[in-house]
């Protein structure tokens, strides 16, 4: 007995049983579309990243270019479209923030760090980050 | 033994969730509904191209940009490798996703080297 040479090769299992999981098993609880709608926020982070690379482009165009790309945001299919993006990125934003206490384990001297506080610390970031951009994109 | 390339790519990943985290929000509700909204006044077209023209601030772009696409790559990786179970496409969906993820990349730095 031992390992077969090939890591290929299984030796053969009568007993081995695997029931079939259908395709869509996430629709089966509100946990699971939960969980499937937080990983597809992903598509809408890319979608700002190349939105954020259009306006750059938009931006080097001049100011014609401006003006044409701001028409464009301004159709109301553009900007139902922008409203769904944002509420996807919120969603993604919340799961994210209230998952870094569980991923990011501090400790000082032998003490944990309290989740509260990482959680506190996060959200501060947020709202510190949010206002700096607010202050670049909005100033005059 | 080849070593994993898994916690590189998890590593960007994590980066690209907490930076598009903390900034998108802002960037998405300002950018794309409140100024073409006429509810704030965003900056003149003059401001906003000193802003992008300057080179940090193209550097961070490029960072930023680049980061969020490998987070989509590698979460949409395994959204569909889980969800929709297709473990036997594992290399295809790798290929086909980091590979975007690399090109927009080559695409943004070429954007931003010419700006200006």
């Amino acid at each position: 007995m031992g390992e077969p040479l090939n890591p290929r090769y299984r030796l053969y299992h009568p007993k081995w049983h695997r029931t079939r999981i259908p395709i869509f098993w996430w629709l089966r609880s509100f946990a699971y579309i939960k969980f499937i709608s937080r990983e597809l926020t992903s598509l809408f982070v890319a979608y700002a990243g190349l939105l954020l690379l259009i306006e750059v482009s938009v931006l080097a165009r001049g100011e014609a270019a401006y003006g044409r790309f701001l028409a464009w945001l301004q159709s109301p299919a553009v900007l139902a479209l922008n409203a769904f993006v944002l509420l996807a990125l919120l969603f993604h934003t919340f799961t994210w923030l209230n998952l870094a206490p569980r991923a990011l384990v501090l400790r000082v001297g032998k003490r944990r760090v309290p989740d509260a506080l990482v959680l506190v610390a996060h959200y501060s970031a947020w709202i510190a980050a949010s206002a700096l951009l607010a202050w670049l994109i909005l100033r005059r | 033994m080849r070593r994993s390339r898994e916690p590189f790519l998890w590593a960007l990943f994590s980066g690209g969730g907490m930076a598009s985290a903390l900034l998108l929000p802002a960037i998405a509700f300002l950018l794309w509904i409140a100024v073409p909204l006429g509810w704030v006044e965003g900056g003149s077209y003059e401001t906003l191209f000193a802003l992008v023209r300057h080179p940090l601030v193209r550097l961070v772009l490029f960072a930023l940009i680049s980061l969020f696409l490998f987070h989509w790559a590698h979460r949409l990786r395994y959204t569909l490798y889980d969800g929709l179970q297709l473990y036997h496409l594992n290399q295809l969906i790798a290929v086909v996703t980091y590979g975007i993820a690399s090109f927009m990349t080559v695409v943004a730095a070429y954007i931003l080297w010419v700006f200006a």
